[in-house]
């Protein structure tokens, strides 16, 4: 069944594998079917990245700047290559082509620091040894000679007079409409007349936001085999989230033509945006090019800091008016991102953060304006709920400020600004499909709250472990004050501006040992997310068959653009749907052909292929599907495309830019210790719309891992950079905190489906819309319980306790 | 140096192990055990998670060296793990486990040898704790699960109805950064609540 293509290198001793479901299982789209890959997973079998494993391969290591701006003066790498077990020592002067840097949008990131560096962490020279220690004692006799410089870690600092240039020469597409070279891009969006506007407002909000660095800290480190091909090509197993666009970037820095740069998807321990960009790919296909032996580069979780890019932060300015009745009157705006020193996804997340800006409300004056920085501080990109994350954070913080100051209760606030289907997004965009914003909140209200003080609930005395503070035993609960907090977000879903997101699928229907069978070969990066079980059941529901085989992700089929955006069960589910859909054809081609004769239905009827025959849409049993195929198969590979987007206008941000939205809202109840300033969060309800839910159990997992990463990123998580040194202060899971199962209370979520009747099925995208509102949902509830203003992200004892 | 030590009930030997060569490296790398995950390699994260003496360690915390003449066992030696516990025996005869041999030429399985055991009927060859991650939805990327799985099973061993506190207290060392915990916490009630079922059955 599998691709009989020949491969020129020889296979690792693990690869990835097919995954078949088939036998007695059931489930097409709606059910919630167990995940293909699920028996893998629970014994250990299933071949992560970080698992790829070659006979004699070698280990690769990077060396990585220990400072964030600076001037290479010399790098000295001979007592590196004279280590006994080294059998590489590579630095920029040993890139095979011209082309010596990659980027997702602006080629700016350098594959290894050429001249300069620009951020700390940022890759250097590259070692290959028989052993990951031995490589890691041999970088560290690498000398380097670093003249360092003035580093830019601000707006302030990057647009100063005199201020450093961290791209001297650019010479992309938006520096010519940005006010600053140290700016990536910028985007306002203009609508209305805000001025005009605040004049009828009764009361004005306005309010600054700071938001952390927050990292994806997906479990599976960035890790890959690259395998050396005879052809002078070479073979890369490598946990991504789109492998064409790797090959993209990594091909013309190899000075290979991409078929020679075979990519197959190995297994993904997460991603959230943190695999968007390029991490060792280029590096280990360099040194198994270099060496003529497969390479392994496993990052630790230090590196893995340094080795991916990070969530934006962000400070925001907002000013809303509205009228004593309740309507909110404009909006004024300003997003200011920090993309550190490489542009990576910056771009398209300032077009996010503006044309999101307003949140899910009716606002038709708006001033916006958003940007991204180029600094010295880490660079930042791609992570889940990509700029709408920041801006939810701050026009929830004003919703509730300006229902206080108009003693309104915030949630019928909100309800009384709600946008719904037909509102006009402040790009002019209409809302095209259900925007069910004031029900969400309606019935994340209307879930029963948790009891109080449950510490309590144990009979004698306080149970500690249910305390803010938990074991740690320090108080009885004396301190200990409830809140309650509400938040509801908007995020598009997919690519938006004029992007061609298109993907393709390949699928193949035949008769094996007498039973109607299909398999399904797409490029698309499973990450966890539950692509393959999705495919698997449409497929069934289309095709009519039990047993579906999904084949590893690679780049012999055509692209199925990123695992991101929320955008895979609609674009990559779509294109399988499609696919199927033009088998099924041929298939019905096949049956008139032989069997047309026979009944005139065939001719007549509208058929579909249900439980592994050809039935009418009556019900009536034409033929089976093995009699109908015998010994034929039909096999094709589409490409499918949604409804296109245009880009935003420059000056005034107009454009139907966006493909879909989804849309979330959050209730939190918090317990906060005021004495010692610790937050518990008690529980965090979510409703959401998610269009039609193809896998109900994966979709209510999607929505509690969601809620969890907001949850961490409003009670802990936050990459802290020096402000002076510009250099990272705790790369490792002992000072980068996630939720652990202690921090994370128990996430009822509300499933509402309200079918988009532009998309597959009605489907909306899930994974991202429950990240936005959990953030500031919790920043509400530990505002209510504090009575704290309270404007930034994360909030740590300090700001509660004002010590 | 060489270390011999019993994984999954089969003794193994590891030969030219460096001195800081951690137990989770030896497993990885030199077993062809890859089923435990090295997600932090810095004791944090608890997805390499094993029995040492039937004891839950984070193996990249310990040293190879530390494991001579010991006894550990990883996931995929779970099910057999269960299995010999729900039996009441041990594993003296070494016919569980994975022997070197097969270790060494460890594979991903072709999962289309799985397709009548659909991943949602219960295998036999599952111990009661991988049955419910699966049936639970408690498993996302996965990187977390076989730390999770080996150290839910340690709980449950001690303890066969656990309440919630005492699930995320023996669960508070294994960060998942997929699920939310939620799905994990129904996981873990159900292998519990199957575990009760089974012995009300022998009981009536
Ligand atoms: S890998 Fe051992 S605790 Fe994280
Ligand atoms: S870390 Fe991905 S499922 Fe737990």
């Amino acid at each position: 069944m599998a691709d009989k293509e020949t491969r020129v290198a020889t296979a690792p001793g693990r690869t990835p594998t097919n995954l078949t479901q088939g036998g007695r299982t059931k489930a097409g789209i709606g059910e919630s079917t167990l995940r293909p890959d699920g028996t893998l997973k629970v014994t250990g079998e299933f071949a992560y990245s970080s698992d790829m494993w070659h006979e004699d391969m070698l280990w690769g290591f990077t060396l990585r700047s220990t400072v964030a701006h600076a001037e290479i003066r010399s790098i000295d790498t001979s007592e590196a290559l004279a280590t006994s077990g080294v059998y590489a020592v590579l630095t920029y002067d040993d890139l095979p082509t011209d082309v010596k840097n990659y980027g997702l949008e602006i080629q700016d990131t350098p594959v290894l620091a050429h001249g300069k560096v620009r951020h700390h962490g940022e890759p250097v020279a590259l070692v290959a040894a028989d052993h990951p220690e031995t490589a890691r004692r041999a970088a560290a006799k690498i000398k380097i000679d670093y003249a360092e410089l003035p580093v830019v870690t601000d707006e302030a600092s990057a647009t100063a007079e005199g201020a450093p240039l961290i791209h001297e020469n650019r010479d992309d597409h938006h520096v010519g409409h940005v006010p600053h070279p140290n700016i990536v891009h910028r985007q306002p969006i203009i609508r209305g007349n805000a001025d005009e506007a605040a004049k009828k407002a009764d009361v004005i909000v306005s309010g600054e936001y700071v938001f952390g660095m927050q990292d994806q800290a997906f479990l599976g480190p960035e890790s890959g085999l690259a395998v050396p091909g005879e052809d002078g090509g070479v073979d890369l197993y490598v946990a991504t989230q789109w492998l064409h666009s790797d090959l993209r970037q990594i091909a013309p820095v190899l000075g290979l033509p991409p078929e020679k740069v075979r990519m197959t998807l190995s297994g993904v321990g997460g991603a959230f945006g943190g695999r968007e960009d390029l991490s060792m790919q280029i590096h280990a296909c360099l040194l198994a090019l270099r060496t003529g032996k497969p390479v392994k580069i496993v990052y630790n979780r230090f590196e893995s800091f340094f080795g991916h890019v990070h969530r934006h932060p962000a400070k925001l300015w907002y000013e809303h008016g509205a009228t004593k009745d309740g309507k909110l009157t404009h909006l004024k705006c300003r997003i200011v991102l920090d993309g550190g020193a490489y542009a990576s996804a910056s771009p398209a997340v300032v077009g996010n953060a503006s044309s999101l800006a307003v949140g899910p409300y009716v606002v038709d004056d708006v001033d916006i304006e958003a940007l991204a920085l180029y600094s010295n501080n880490p660079p930042c990109g791609a992570m889940r709920g990509f700029g709408a994350v920041q801006a939810c954070f701050a026009y929830e913080a004003q919703m509730d400020k300006v229902a206080k100051k108009l003693g309104m209760d915030p949630v019928a606030f909100r309800q009384l600004n709600a946008m719904e289907q037909g509102t006009l997004m402040p790009t002019g965009q209409p809302v095209d499909s259900p925007a069910p914003v004031a029900e969400l909140l309606r019935r994340v209200k209307a879930m029963p709250l948790p009891p109080e003080q449950q510490w309590l609930a144990a009979g004698t005395g306080a149970d500690v472990r249910a305390l803010p503070g938990g074991l740690s035993n320090t108080t009885h609960g004396e301190d200990v004050v409830r809140g309650i907090g509400y938040a509801v977000g908007i995020k598009n879903v997919g690519f938006s501006e004029g992007f061609d997101d298109y993907s393709t699928a390949r699928v193949r229907m035949e008769v094996v040992g007498g039973v109607p069978v299909a398999t399904v070969h797409t490029a698309m990066a499973e990450v966890g997310q539950g692509g393959v079980t999705v495919h698997a059941q449409i497929a069934r529901t289309e095709l009519g068959v039990q047993q579906v085989t999904i084949q590893p992700a690679d780049t012999r089929v055509g692209s199925a653009g990123s695992t991101s955006a929320s955008r895979q069960t609609y674009v990559t589910g779509g294109a399988v749907k499609n696919t199927c859909e033009h088998v099924r054809e041929q298939v019905l081609d096949i049956g008139r052909r032989k069997f047309g004769t026979y009944h005139p239905a065939w001719a007549t009827a509208e058929l579909l292929l249900e439980g592994g025959k050809v039935v009418t849409d009556g019900g009536e049993v034409l033929a089976n599907l093995a009699d109908v195929l015998e010994d034929e198969a039909v096999d094709l590979e589409l490409e499918w495309r949604h409804r296109p987007t245009e880009p935003f206008d420059l000056h005034t941000g107009q454009g139907n830019g966006h493909v879909q939205y989804s849309f979330a809202a959050h209730r939190a109840v918090v317990e906060v210790d005021t004495g010692l300033g610790l937050v518990k969060v008690i529980e965090l309800a979510c409703a959401q719309d998610v269009g039609k839910a193809l896998n109900p159990l994966s979709v209510v997992g999607q929505i509690q891992g969601g809620t969890t990463q907001g949850l961490g990123v409003a009670v802990m998580e936050e990459i802290i950079v020096d402000p002076k040194t510009a250099k990272v202060r705790n790369p490792s899971f002992t000072d980068y905190l996630i939720p652990t199962i202690l921090d994370t209370p128990t996430i009822p979520v509300d499933v509402l489906e309200l079918a988009d009747e532009h998309a597959p099925y009605g489907l909306r995208g899930v994974g991202e819309a429950p990240t936005l509102s959990s953030t500031p949902a919790v920043l509400a509830a530990i505002r209510n319980a504090t009575g704290l203003e309270l404007n930034k992200t994360p909030v740590r004892p300090e700001h509660l306790t004002g010590t | 140096m060489r270390v011999t030590f019993t994984v999954n009930g089969r003794r193994q030997e590891a030969d030219d192990v460096w001195e800081g060569e951690s137990l989770l490296y030896v497993l990885r790398e030199r077993m062809g055990l890859p089923g435990s995950k090295n997600a932090c390699e810095q004791g944090e994260c608890g997805s390499c998670t094993v029995r040492l003496d039937g004891v839950p360690v984070c193996s990249c915390l310990v040293a190879a060296g530390q494991v001579e003449g010991r006894d550990v066992v990883t996931v995929e030696g779970l099910a057999d793990f269960a299995r010999q516990r729900a039996e009441g025996g041990g594993c003296a005869s070494g016919a569980c486990g994975t022997s070197i041999d097969e270790a060494q030429r460890w594979q991903a399985r072709p999962a289309d040898a799985q397709s009548d055991e659909a991943a949602d009927l219960p295998r036999e060859t599952l111990s009661p704790i991988q049955q419910a991650f699966i049936d639970a939805g408690a498993v996302q990327c996965g990187f977390c699960t076989p730390g999770l799985l080996v150290a839910a099973d340690e709980l449950l061993e001690r303890n066969d109805s656990p309440s919630d506190a005492d699930i995320r207290e023996a669960l508070s060392g294994n960060l998942c950064r997929c699920t939310g915990y939620e799905k994990i916490l129904d996981a873990v009630r159900l292998a519990a609540a199957r575990g009760e079922d089974r012995t009300a059955g022998q009981g009536a």
